[in-house]
């Protein structure tokens, strides 16, 4: 045992030693320590380093609210991690921790010059300073501000380890596992409620548990032993499940609310086996019941920041809890009585202790506790300075004028090793604001609490305001009685014997001998923002707690602000001479504590991070070497390479094979929408730009949808299959949205058709077979069918059967060549593709993919929508005039399709460019000028689709440009960044005008 | 993340609804007779209140129904849901 560890406790297992490492020197601690306490026990204070002017930092506190004790993490393997609070972090074998922001070591920091130049670098110098020259932004500035910024290291490999998400319903969740959460969870669990109770430690009590003071009774008991009770019966309920080491991440509207259970952060590295090592709990909760308690605040004087300058509360549970004495000679200073608990625990165990007080006097019970047991109390006093750069070794002390506005008297110098301090208590409020809640100031002891007009919400305990135990105890049996609509409980005659704050007095920044501008107060201690700082953002002009926050940059760190911000407030309200409450305080967003990027992804990571959509021909692609293209969710093979062949050649020849013979494309993932009901004619009338009434039974037709606003948004080819039924295809992209947009309609505007749409686009697997030997090899796979262009004509659809399958054969073409597609029920695509390719095989049948339809598409002028559409082509800007019906007296986009905007003869219009160098392929992308002497050079337009076809051996580009409708023939630039384009304007359609191909 | 009664399924998590913008907002039965104003008022202009306000939601991930929603946008109470075509609550 080392001499630290004073005092043995029930919490810490002194019996089983623990090991670990910090900044590369080894240290025992014991089962049930935090590295923070384990580091006390060795004597440790100095633990970090500040953000901006590096001065040495000691542990502070004994929680998430700690600034300074923050760590890297197992430094050198895959499982590092960096700002770990020291305070959070429970020991185990084998932890290696080291300090951050310091360089080289922790006790000699190069970056602790800007201690030194501190005076010229407050508030806002980045904004002053590296303004000028402008030349030195670059090479000098940002690198030198990139290498300094950023706490800790960011791990380089990826995260080996699982992390999970789980959903649940509860009829109550209480958020803390304190006294007040214990006492809800308890009247919640016994009243039949379905009750979840979540507590951030690994045990429940708060602070409680470690309360043994004569002064502090409930039945007769002391109140930690009372609490271990209760806690015991609690475990026996049926309906509640306690989570210990599990923190509320965001409390959102509705009562739903993230917290992250840690698993096996407190496991030694070797005993984690791959386990899950956080699960993200998505909670619904029918009742929430907030009680996430108080963090106490520290107080602000000169040089109040130095390693064993520690929150008082926090000493008392090192010394209660975990049994370390944080120092042998303590001095506590402080504005309430809850310091003086410490003082007694201390005194109590023959430590020594003196207190300084700002108050006048206080007549409480437990200060006369203290005065009883022989700690000096210097009352009416307040610290103006602190002396000891690694480990602080004394303080000086003066006295407080009586409005407490300035120090009188003479300076008194006393010895210490451990300076506690305490400002008082803030209720944690952030769970309530988080959830919309809003909050009332409390001019008594200068503390924001929660205004509770929700109905499905309640704040009990010191989150609530309520900080004495006897109001504790009453005020959250009161309100869960209220909030769970319960008449009695076991809580209703507790007797409460507790010490009572009688006298306060709150000095936000307390006064100096010193001036002002030589004091260094810290507020932020982890960003190192000071009262200094507050102050020359109020001279300098800010007024908003939002910007003042922002500019010093208070708040901002790691803590969240946790114990500065309500500092800052005091600061600017003392200074502008307003009243605290009336200055609100900044946003409390989530989350509360930080959260892993593992824990907030989950599971969806890798083959999980999306849905992968596959066709039922997925596995010949595979064994067919194909290469994959995504498209949406959908894996689409992209072309098929034979040999070596990269992209380009095996396109080449993929095109060449489909126009010289034959070609097979796995057209699987076109949407498909069955369209049937008696309206089905009418409908597809109102949402496609062209005519459908007279469209025959057993006919194809190529539609365009469009947006209300007059834009293309789809386009496919739709069958009718009979009098009331249609087959719609949409693109591979587009076809949930289509469906969406659809139901949209025949809902909400025209819930007067009788018309009913579902989605099959997975029940049907598609073989799109073409080129001039596509009848032949049609006529092979169906033997009977009559395929002469009388008989089956192009764009009509005929049933046919192989082997007692039926399938549907439509004669349609998106190539431009004699084509035909087989859809068939999608668990019988493998075996139909096979069919097609084994038939295919005498006229050497290419299976293509993506690339080469692209390619083929384009020969002909056809568009894809979304590749030579954005949302803002109407079919007259494509050239499509011919879609558009005139007849029709309205259909979607029809009126926006002549809105002055619309009509301007000057938008952006489909055009085919050609290449002056026939060998020169455009950038799809790419911009179009015409002018290059006038600057700025004006953009007209760009490229959409580019490829090179192996048909016309040229080189051939779809772009849209400004008029490009008058421009045929025109000589335009499409400029690069090494060289000049010259491009020809052309019609958009380059093979077959006369269509003679699609009845070869 | 709300909790929203869906008036086909009851009440399900928000992730399985999307928002389709204010409600009760009518297709013109002429369009063609709008002038451009008129018809860029039916297509473009949408009031995006703070404070109460209809919606048009759809069950996308459940019933695929399209339903009308009252929500206070500044707080987002729901204060009521009800079937398209079904009178908006006064209040």
């Amino acid at each position: 045992m080392t001499k630290y560890r004073v005092n043995k406790t029930k919490h810490v297992d002194q019996t089983k030693t623990v090991s670990f490492d910090f900044d590369g020197k080894s240290y025992h601690g014991f089962e049930g320590d935090t590295l923070a306490s384990a580091l006390l026990s060795n004597g440790v204070h100095l633990v970090g380093r500040s953000f901006k002017y590096h001065r040495p930092r000691g542990i502070m506190s004994s929680g998430s609210e700690e600034p300074n004790a923050i760590c890297q993490i197992n430094e050198d393997t895959d499982l590092t991690e960096p700002n770990v609070r020291a305070t959070e972090i429970e020991l185990y074998e084998g932890l290696q921790a080291s300090s951050q922001n310091c360089w080289p070591s922790v006790n000699f920091d190069i970056g602790g010059i800007n201690n030194f130049i501190s005076p010229f670098i407050p508030a806002g110098f980045y904004y002053k300073t590296f303004m000028w020259p402008k030349s030195f932004w670059k090479k000098i500035y940002e690198p030198l501000i990139r290498w300094s910024a950023g706490l800790g290291k960011s791990p380089t490999k990826p995260d080996p380890e699982l992390y999970d998400h789980k959903h649940v319903h509860c009829d109550v969740l209480i958020i803390g596992g304190g006294i007040s959460g214990i006492i809800a969870s308890k009247i919640a669990a016994k009243n039949n409620l379905k009750t979840i109770l979540i507590e951030d430690k690994n045990i429940l009590g708060g602070s409680t548990i470690f309360q043994k003071n004569e002064n502090y009774k409930i039945n007769d008991k002391y109140s930690g032993e009372w609490i271990d009770e209760e806690i015991a019966e609690l475990k026996k309920l049926d309906n509640l499940t306690i989570k210990t080491r599990t923190s509320l991440a965001a409390y959102h509207s509705y009562n739903y609310l993230l917290a992250k259970e840690n698993i096996s952060d407190h496991l030694p590295l070797d005993k984690r086996n791959g386990g899950i090592r956080q699960r993200l709990w998505k909670i619904r909760a029918d009742k929430v019941i907030v009680a996430t308690g108080a963090i106490e605040r520290p107080l602000v004087f000169n040089n109040n920041d130095r390693p064993g300058i520690m929150l008082s509360n926090s000493v008392k549970k090192y010394l209660d809890f975990y049994g370390v004495s944080c120092g042998f000679k303590n001095v506590i200073f402080t504005n309430n009585d809850s310091a003086y608990e410490t003082a007694v625990s201390l005194k109590e165990k023959g430590i020594s202790v003196e207190m300084i007080d700002i108050r006048k006097k206080s007549n409480s019970k437990i200060v006369k506790n203290a005065e009883q047991l022989g700690v000096k109390i210097y009352w009416n006093s307040t610290v103006v300075n602190t002396f000891g750069l690694r480990k602080i070794y004394s303080i000086e002390i003066m006295n407080l004028s009586e409005d407490g506005s300035n120090v009188v008297g003479n300076k008194i110098r006393i010895n210490c090793d451990c300076l506690a301090i305490s400002g008082g208590w803030t209720p944690m409020v952030h769970m309530h604001t988080q959830s919309g809640g809003k909050l009332d100031f409390r001019e008594i002891d200068q503390t924001f609490i929660p205004n509770e007009i929700d109905k499905n919400h309640i704040n009990v305990g010191s989150c609530n305001g309520d900080f004495e135990l006897e109001e504790i105890i009453n005020i959250t049996n009161k309100k869960v009685k209220n909030f769970l609509k319960v008449s009695e409980t076991e809580f209703d005659n507790t007797s409460v014997l507790n010490s009572k704050e009688l006298d306060k007095r709150n000095i936000w920044l307390l006064p100096n001998y010193i001036s002002e501008g030589k004091c260094k107060s810290f507020i932020d201690f982890q960003n190192d923002s000071t009262a200094k700082d507050i102050k020359l953002a109020l001279r300098e002009g800010f007024k908003s707690i939002e910007h003042v926050k922002r500019y010093t940059t208070t708040g901002m760190a790691t803590d969240q602000g946790k114990l500065s911000n309500m500092h800052a407030l005091g600061i600017i309200a003392d200074t502008a001479g307003v009243k605290m409450g009336t200055l609100g305080t900044t946003t409390f967003r989530p989350p509360f504590t930080p959260l892993t990027f593992g824990s907030i992804v989950g599971r969806s990571v890798g083959n999980f991070f999306d849905i992968i959509r596959k066709t039922s021909i997925h596995e010949w692609h595979i064994q067919n070497k194909a290469k994959f293209e995504n498209v949406g969710q959908w894996k689409r093979p992209w072309y098929y390479p034979i040999n070596n062949e990269g992209l380009h050649e095996a396109v080449q020849r993929e095109s060449k094979a489909a126009r010289d013979s034959a070609g097979i494309l796995d057209a699987s993932t076109l949407g498909k929408i069955d369209i049937q009901g008696t309206d089905a004619s009418e409908f597809l009338n109102r949402i496609y730009t062209n005519a459908w009434s007279k469209l025959g039974i057993g006919k194809c037709r190529y539609g365009l949808m469009l947006n209300e606003d007059g834009m293309v948004y789809d386009d496919g080819v739709t069958t009718r299959l009979g009098e009331n039924h249609y087959l719609m295809t949409t693109t591979t992209g587009g076809a949930a949205n289509v469906l969406s947009k659809l139901e949209d309609y025949l809902q909400t505007e025209w819930p007067e058709l009788d018309v009913y749409l579902t989605s099959v686009t997975d029940h049907y697997s598609t073989a799109s077979i073409c080129g001039p030997n596509s009848k032949k090899i049609l006529k092979k796979i169906f033997p009977d069918k009559d395929f002469s262009d009388d008989a089956f004509p192009h764009m009509s659809y005929q049933n046919g059967k192989i082997d007692e399958i039926n399938c549907r054969i439509m004669r349609i073409s998106f190539t431009g060549e004699l084509s035909y597609e087989i859809n068939i029920e999608s668990k019988y695509g493998k075996s139909l593709w096979e069919k097609c390719i084994e038939a295919g095989k005498e006229f050497k049948i290419t299976p293509y993919g993506t690339e080469t339809m692209h390619l083929l598409r384009a020969e002909k002028g056809f568009i894809i929508v979304g590749q030579d559409t954005d949302g803002t082509m109407t079919p007259i800007d494509l050239q499509m005039d011919w879609i558009v019906s005139k007849k029709k007296y309205d259909f979607i986009g029809k009126r926006s399709l002549y809105r002055s905007d619309t009509i301007r003869e000057d938008r952006k219009q489909l055009v085919g460019l050609l290449t002056d160098d026939p060998n020169e392929i455009l950038e799809e992308g790419a911009q179009i000028v015409s002018d290059m002497s006038k600057k700025p050079i004006e953009m007209i337009g760009h490229v959409t689709s580019s490829y090179f076809s192996p048909n016309l051996n040229k080189s051939i580009a779809l772009a849209v440009v400004k008029s490009g409708k008058t421009m045929n023939g025109q000589k335009l630039i499409v400029p690069m960044e090494n060289k000049n384009i010259n491009v020809t304007v052309s019609d958009s359609v380059f093979l077959d005008k006369e269509n003679k191909r699609i009845n070869a | 993340m709300f909790l929203i009664n869906c008036p086909y399924c009851g009440e399900r998590d928000q992730s399985e609804f999307s928002c389709g913008g204010e409600a009760h907002i009518v297709r013109p039965k002429q369009p063609t007779e709008l002038s451009d104003d008129q018809w860029a008022e039916y297509l473009f202009m949408r009031k995006n209140i703070k404070g109460v306000q209809f919606e048009r939601w759809n069950h996308a991930h459940g019933c695929r129904k399209w339903f009308n929603m009252v929500r206070d946008t500044s707080n987002d109470k729901i204060h009521a849901v009800y079937k398209m075509g079904e009178k908006p609550p006064v209040e």
